[in-house]
């Protein structure tokens, strides 16, 4: 078969690029040798959500939050998109500081936010413990339910035409060729690898898995209206090495509570770790008291796909035929949209709504160059 | 091992007496009470009896999601319809 | 002191009674952990009203005289390495631990719901729902009761609600005379079971037994009021306060899964000494297939006996337990279900109760070739409270998904069972407080 453009993977970023291919008017071939959307997709959070960690990073997830509300209207109420804001709980004055630091940095991208001293955040999220220094509302992040979503770009780009070949393994992509488990194959001019943590389709580049935990409770509606994150959640994204937790808590709009957060690069089995589920949701509890009271449904672990930077690999490779879109790390969800965007870009010479040098998968190429020297 | 005595209990603020050695869900179905609202409104009640299918969730003392087939009913308890 | 169980049998129904008596006269450390408050099991359950079936009483004594220790109100979690188990109590609120040589799942079974139009309006309740309801207090006194479903349930149902004061209305057995037949021979080559169908029967006189007759929708505002009822010809309604509904059992296989005990067509694969594909962890009663109470002890006491290293012992038991076995196929084979039943639902009837999940969004998945990950995905069927305990065998039945997965937390727990740090410090002189 012949395609426009083939898409290896339909996670949600492999979805929203086979969406962006086939509303230009592409022949898109979808290739997912699972269900889809059942990796990082089904695992994450689906926190919508502007990170500053990194000038780039800021700039990609400001432009993905931006789509994400773009759409809003045309999303299924299946997807639960729930404009909820994230709040940034600072536990003392020296994170307080960090607020004032934050707020700066997201006004100079026009991020709107709001400072809430100690009364305002008690009276914002009255579950939080008291004594709490305050914290950075903004207003203009939210939640969805990721797999929804990406069968909905799944769906809307088979609407328009194209192909999904699901049960089907891709072993090698090179030169606008796909070659299959079953020894058959597939052509394109371009081919997008957007397979997550599986890095086996282009072996020269370095994505970790990083493992997470997320625990699920039964309905308790109301019991926290943001998705609330501690100021200190960018120290844990950013360990490069040691395991770590962070207070992370979403509020499902079907009034579940979704708590996070850890991360380990040393485990690379699914199981869940009891150790660091226990200190996952001792630091949720230390936040909200009243929490270990609830019911828990499900527990269930995932990996992100962690580049060294922590920026992902979106653009051409050196073979000009492949370009990537992975390496999301905790951000695919965010980023989807907009990497699918800067697909489309340099698939159509369309030119780019941000920079998206920082992001082109040669510095993975230098970075493998570099270890092996 | 019938008894006779009675214990009260309060459900959805009425006052409900059933035998000593009842469980919460024989006084939820006794006072004609739902035990939960679906998450689409639907009314339910008991179902397997057995504590795994979760129908007979209620709030019992202010505990939410508690399964009330599994509870036994003490002099006093609250309970209130799961919604 | 961490204590170390020789022997910790999972559920206190007649078959991890029976494995409990057996292995005690080994004089080894033995306790049963259960989920409900007390000993007996679902077919056996105690409570209000408990009949005094001799077989259960001699059981009952056996299982309190053996020197085994039962804890009760436990519900297993997890079993977070070989040899160790844990368990939430709800009354302490704490996570135990336990430490074990060997270990007997006798997990029993569960009823099987089938959806249909109707099925969750409140007074729709599982047959052997509803007589533990009413063990549980319920009282059914002037209870106008239709018995619907399969198996040999319905007419035991039947006749404890009739005897506890209820107006059974019809019981509707699904299957026809034709298929229980054979079956019905199997009964007759049987003195013990013979009995129990006579004394059932003379409960159940005047009570009418419809076979090749099933409910097609529950109907009522708010509240069940009446129930449709078919035989495949003509349709008609019984007004009702309850309808007591089953099909038959499915086995609870979850602590199995967990454990990685191989399942072979719905059951737990075991060999003669109830052993299962893992090391060490037997396995007894329904979860290896549907038999029965006296399969069920047979099993356990056979488990009991090979777990306490009485293998002599148990195999002089293989051969009755093989009898049992087939009697067991006999009845699976007889209560299979009619097509018809698996076709009641219309697109808005609800499959999954815990999330509202309605049969028109899985059949428009199951028509595009999806499967029960992707359904539970994108419509989070099985993915509320019940863990798919109540539509997975339903899902399975009108779909063909089967769940082969189970992860921990095997039951839900509060968030606090995660955070503190496992009791395993259970001592003698606790555990036998909790003998009374």
């Amino acid at each position: 078969m012949q395609f426009d453009v083939l898409i290896l993977g339909a996670g949600i970023v492999g979805s929203a690029c086979a969406l962006e291919c086939a509303r230009a008017g592409m022949k898109v071939g979808i290739v997912e040798p699972n269900v889809p959307a059942n990796g990082a997709s089904a695992a994450g959070m689906g926190h919508i959500v502007v990170m500053d960690d990194s000038p780039a990073q800021l700039a990609l997830s400001r432009y993905g939050r931006e789509l994400w509300q773009q759409m809003r209207q045309a999303l299924p109420a299946t997807v639960e998109y729930e404009q909820c804001g994230t709040l940034w709980v600072a536990a003392d004055e020296e994170e307080m500081q960090e607020v004032h630091a934050k707020q700066r940095t997201y006004a100079s991208v026009g991020v709107e936010t709001e400072i809430l001293d100690a009364q305002a955040l008690e009276h914002a999220e009255p579950q939080l413990r008291k004594g709490l220094a305050g914290g950075l509302r903004v207003p203009g992040d939210g939640v969805i339910y990721p797999p929804a979503a990406a069968r909905f770009f799944l769906d809307e780009a088979i609407r328009l035409g194209a192909t999904l070949l699901r049960g089907v393994l891709p072993v090698a992509a090179a030169q606008g060729r796909v070659k299959l488990q079953d020894g058959s194959g597939l052509s394109a001019g371009a081919i997008v690898i957007a397979t997550g943590v599986n890095t086996s389709l282009v072996p020269w580049i370095t994505v970790q898995p990083r493992k997470g935990h997320l625990v699920i409770t039964d309905r308790y509606p109301g019991f926290v209206r943001h998705q609330l994150v501690e100021l200190g959640y960018l120290k844990s994204a950013h360990k490069l090495t040691a395991d770590s937790v962070a207070f992370n808590v979403q509020p499902r709009q079907t009034g579940q509570l979704l708590i996070g957060s850890s991360r380990q690069y040393s485990d690379a089995v699914p199981d869940v770790d009891a150790a660091i589920l226990r200190r996952m949701l001792d630091r949720a509890s230390e936040y909200l008291p009243r929490i270990s009271e609830l019911s828990a449904i499900r527990v269930w672990t995932g990996f992100r796909a962690a580049t060294p930077d922590k920026l992902p690999l979106i653009g051409p490779t050196p073979d000009r035929s492949v370009f990537l879109a992975m390496g999301f790390e905790g951000l695919g969800i965010t980023n989807a949209p907009g990497a699918a965007r800067l697909v489309g870009d340099y698939l159509l010479g369309r030119e780019p709504a941000i920079d998206r040098t920082p992001f082109l998968p040669g510095r993975a190429l230098k970075q493998a160059e570099a270890m092996r020297a | 091992m019938p008894e006779s005595r009675l214990i009260t209990v309060q459900v959805n603020g009425k006052a409900v007496s059933v035998p000593a050695g009842s469980m919460v869900s024989a006084a939820m179905l006794k006072a004609g009470d739902l035990c939960r609202v679906s998450v689409t409104g639907e009314p339910r009640s008991a179902l397997c009896g057995m504590g795994i299918c979760f129908e007979c969730r209620a709030v019992i003392n202010g505990v939410a999601h508690s399964r009330s087939c599994q509870v036994a009913c003490r002099e006093g308890m609250t309970v209130e319809t799961q919604r | 002191m961490s204590m170390r169980w020789d022997v910790l049998i999972v559920g206190a129904g007649p078959a991890g009674m029976a494995a409990a008596v057996a292995a005690s006269r080994g004089r080894l450390r033995v306790a049963v952990l259960d989920d409900n408050a007390a000993a007996g099991g679902q077919i056996w359950r105690r409570g209000l009203g408990e009949t005094a079936e001799p077989a259960k009483q001699k059981m009952l004594h056996a299982f309190k005289e053996c020197g085994a220790v039962l804890l009760a109100g436990r519900r297993v979690v997890q079993a977070p390495e070989p040899g160790v188990l844990e368990a939430w109590c709800d009354e302490t609120n704490v996570l135990e631990r336990y430490h074990y040589d060997r270990l007997i799942l006798a997990t029993g079974a569960r009823e099987r719901f089938l959806p249909f139009p109707g099925w969750t309006l409140p007074g729709v309740m599982g047959a052997g729902g509803l007589q533990a309801l009413v063990r549980g207090g319920y009282d059914v006194r002037g209870k106008r009761v239709v018995v619907a479903g399969t198996g040999p349930l319905l007419m035991a149902v039947a006749a404890h609600l009739k005897h506890d004061g209820a107006k059974v209305v019809a019981i509707c057995e699904q299957a026809s005379m034709a298929r229980m037949l054979p079956f019905a021979a199997q009964l007759a080559k049987k003195p013990s079971k013979i009995l129990q169908a006579v004394a059932l029967g003379a409960n159940l006189r005047g009570v009418s037994y419809k076979t090749g007759c099933w409910p097609v929708a529950a109907i009522g505002n708010g509240r069940l009021q009446h129930v449709e009822l078919t035989d495949g010809r003509r349709r008609w309604t019984e007004q009702c306060d309850l309808l007591a509904c089953g099909f038959h059992l499915v086995p609870n296989l979850e602590l199995p899964l967990l454990f990685g005990c191989r399942v072979e067509n719905d059951a737990v694969a075991v060999n003669a000494m109830q052993q299962t594909s893992v090391a060490g962890v037997y396995c007894a009663g329904e979860p290896t297939g549907i038999a029965g109470v006296d399969a069920a002890l047979l099993q356990g006491e056979i488990a009991g006996l090979a777990a306490a290293g009485n293998t002599g012992g148990a195999e002089k038991l293989v051969a009755r337990s093989k009898a049992e076995r087939a009697f067991g196929e006999a009845m699976t084979s007889a209560f299979r279900l009619r097509d018809e039943v698996l076709r009641l639902c219309d697109a808005n009837t609800i499959v999954c109760r815990c999330e509202d999940v309605s049969y028109g969004s899985l059949k428009a998945l199951a028509d595009e070739k999806n499967n029960w990950t992707d359904a539970k995905l994108l419509t989070r069927c099985g993915m509320g409270p019940c863990q798919g305990r109540v539509c997975g065998p339903a899902v399975e039945a009108l779909f063909g998904w089967k769940n082969a997965s189970v992860r921990p937390p095997v039951f839900p727990v509060p968030i606090a069972a995660f955070i503190t740090e496992p009791q395993s410090e259970f001592d003698n002189q606790q555990a036998l407080q909790e003998m009374q």
